[in-house]
C-alpha cells in the first residue's frame, strides 16, 4: 500500500499527540478507512504508541478498520425512527444483506450501518443510501432500496442540470413550513431559514426556484463560508448526514412539500445540491 | 501542609496527598483493588469510595484519587459507604466471580449473595496490566479497545505485540487471572461456590495460596456426593 499520503498529512499535523483525531480523519478521508498499516506507520514516524492511536481509532464510532463497500446504507434508529418501527427496516437489511449492522458484505458492495439521528425526523424512517434520503421507509421496502442502489441511484450532475422549477419545503425537524410568501427571489415565496456564521446571526431567503441559487439575507454572506442553518419555527439545526460531493461541507436537508427531500450544500457558494423526490418510486 | 479530618481524627499532610494514602497512614483501612503502588492512581474499580463533607453536600469520591483539601471532612466506613462498596463487590462477582481477590474482598464485607445476573468474564477493566506495562515496563504493548460494553484489554489488531517483552507483569498484577478457583475439573474455571447463597468458607480465617479457599467446597462436596461418597 502506498503510504506516502500518510507521510505527507503527518508533516501537516506536525506529530502532536493532540492532532492524532484530525490526523485519523484526514486519513480515513483519504482511504475510506484506517489500513493497519498505517496505524503502525503514524507509531514509527511520531513517536506514539501503536497501542494509544489503535485505542483512539476503535474508541470513536466514526473510525473504521475495515474498508467500506460501494454503497453506503444508514438506517436511522433515533428516537423518531426508532418509534416508527426503524429497528425491523435494519433487521431487514441485516438479512437481505446477510450481514450484522457495522459490516460490509463480502462482495464489497455493502455496507450497513445504523446511525442515531439523520436531522430528518418528520419523515421517519428514514434510510440513506450513498447521500440519497429515503423517506418513510417500511420493512417490505428494503428489497427495492438495495434494487435501486445496485442499479445505481441517479446522481443529479450538477454541472448540467438544468431543471427549473418551484418547490415548496419544510422543515425536516417540526414539518413546519418555511416558505415565505411575503418575500419575493426569483418572484417566488423564498425559503426563510436562520443561519450563522462566525458571530452572525440573521435571516437568509433562499430561492424556491430548483435550479436557482439567488439568495437574499440580513448580513452579506462571504464566499466559501459554512454556515449552520436552522429553523425558525422550531430552532433546531438543519442539518443531516451526509457531506457534499463537491466540498465536503455539510449538507442540508428540507422536506419537499409532496414528498422527497432536497439538500444543498451549507457552504456558500457551492452548488452542491441532491434532490430525492419521493423517495423510492 | 493541609489540616483535614479523616472520622473525627485530625491530620496535616502534605499538598498532593491522596485521602487513600493520608486515612492509610492514620491506620484507617480503605479497600482497593485498581490500586497499587508505583502506578498511577486510576479510580477504576471505585472500592475505594469515601464520603466527603456532610449533611446535603455529602458524596462518594473514589479516595485513590481525591486529594486532601483544607477542613475538609472524610468518613471511610459511613453506612452509605459500606453500602456502596457492597454493591460495587457484588457488581464484580457477577461479571468476574472466579478472581481470589474478589472473592476475599467480598467476603471480608460480608457479601454473600449478588442479585445481578452471572456472567463468567475475566476482565473486569481495572487497567492495572494497562498502567503495569506503560508505567513501571516502558513497553505500552497492551491498552484499552473499544468502548462501551466492547471494552477490551489487548495488544493492538489482536496481533503478538512487537513491544511486549513477555515479562508477566500484567499476569503477576491482574485481579482476575491469577489465583482462581479452578474446582476439581482443571478446564472449568469457575466452581461458582464464591457466587453461592452462603459461601461456607466465610468462617475460615487464612485463606493462604490454596487454590480452592472454600473448605468444604460446595461444588466439590457436590461432585463427591454424585459420585457416590
Amino acid at each position: 500500500m502506498d503510504l506516502s499520503p500518510v507521510a505527507d498529512l503527518i508533516i501537516k499535523h506536525n506529530k502532536e499527540r493532540g492532532k492524532l483525531i484530525s490526523l485519523l480523519e484526514d486519513i480515513q478521508d483519504k482511504y475510506g478507512y484506517l489500513p493497519d498499516s498505517a496505524l503502525k506507520y503514524i507509531s514509527e514516524n511520531t513517536g506514539q504508541s501503536l497501542v494509544d492511536i489503535y485505542g483512539v481509532a476503535t474508541f470513536y464510532k466514526s473510525f473504521r478498520l475495515k474498508p467500506v463497500g460501494k454503497h453506503n446504507i444508514s438506517v436511522c434508529l433515533g428516537t423518531a425512527c426508532h418509534v416508527r418501527e426503524a429497528p425491523y427496516i435494519s433487521e431487514e437489511f441485516e438479512r437481505q444483506l446477510g450481514i450484522k449492522a457495522g459490516e460490509t458484505t463480502p462482495d464489497k458492495l455493502f455496507t450497513l450501518e445504523t446511525v442515531a439521528c439523520l436531522g430528518a425526523c418528520a419523515l421517519g424512517p428514514i434510510v440513506v443510501v450513498d447521500g440519497h434520503y429515503f423517506s418513510n421507509v417500511k420493512a417490505t421496502d428494503v428489497k427495492k432500496i438495495l434494487k435501486k442502489a445496485r442499479e445505481g441511484i441517479e446522481k443529479v450532475k450538477i454541472k448540467t442540470d438544468k431543471r427549473v422549477f418551484p418547490v415548496g419545503v419544510s422543515c425536516p425537524r417540526c414539518n413546519h413550513s418555511l416558505m415565505n410568501p411575503s418575500h419575493l427571489v426569483d418572484g417566488y415565496p423564498s425559503i426563510r431559514v436562520t443561519v450563522s456564521f462566525k458571530n452572525k446571526h440573521g435571516w437568509l431567503a433562499l430561492s424556491s426556484l430548483y435550479g436557482s441559487y439567488a439568495v437574499d439575507s440580513e448580513y452579506k454572506i462571504p464566499e466559501d463560508t459554512i454556515i449552520n442553518f436552522f429553523c425558525p419555527h422550531c430552532h433546531s439545526e438543519l442539518i443531516g448526514g451526509t457531506d457534499c460531493v463537491e466540498c465536503d461541507a455539510p449538507m442540508i436537508p428540507m422536506i419537499v412539500r409532496g414528498g422527497g427531500i432536497v439538500q444543498i450544500c451549507s457552504r456558500r457558494g457551492c452548488k452542491g445540491h441532491m434532490l430525492d423526490l419521493s423517495g423510492i418510486e | 501542609m493541609i489540616n483535614l479530618t479523616i472520622n473525627g481524627l485530625k491530620i496535616s499532610v502534605e499538598e498532593g496527598t491522596t485521602i487513600l494514602e493520608a486515612s492509610t497512614f492514620l491506620g484507617f483501612p480503605i479497600p482497593t483493588l485498581c490500586n497499587m503502588e508505583g502506578l498511577s492512581p486510576y479510580g477504576a474499580c471505585r472500592l475505594c469510595v469515601v464520603e466527603i463533607e456532610e449533611g446535603t453536600n455529602a458524596k462518594l469520591v473514589t479516595s485513590c484519587t481525591y486529594l486532601a483539601e483544607e477542613g475538609l471532612k472524610v468518613k471511610t466506613a459511613s453506612s452509605r459507604v459500606i453500602k456502596a462498596r457492597k454493591m460495587i463487590l457484588e457488581l464484580m462477582l457477577a461479571s468476574c466471580p472466579q478472581s481470589k481477590i474478589i472473592q476475599d474482598l467480598a467476603s471480608t464485607h460480608e457479601v454473600r449473595q449478588q442479585r445481578f445476573k452471572q456472567e463468567y468474564e475475566d476482565c473486569i477493566l481495572c487497567g492495572l496490566c494497562v498502567r503495569m506495562c506503560e508505567e513501571q515496563m516502558m513497553a505500552k504493548a497492551i491498552g484499552f479497545r473499544g468502548r462501551g460494553e466492547n471494552r477490551t484489554v489487548g495488544s493492538p489488531f489482536d496481533s503478538k505485540s512487537e513491544v511486549c517483552r513477555l515479562c508477566g507483569g500484567c499476569m503477576y498484577v491482574c485481579p482476575a487471572c491469577q489465583l482462581r478457583c479452578t474446582y476439581n475439573e482443571p478446564e472449568k474455571a469457575i466452581c461458582g461456590g464464591c457466587a453461592n447463597l452462603s459461601p461456607p468458607c466465610i468462617e475460615k480465617e487464612k485463606f493462604d495460596d490454596m487454590m480452592c479457599y472454600m473448605e468444604p467446597c460446595v461444588s466439590c462436596e457436590i461432585e463427591k456426593f454424585n459420585n457416590g461418597g
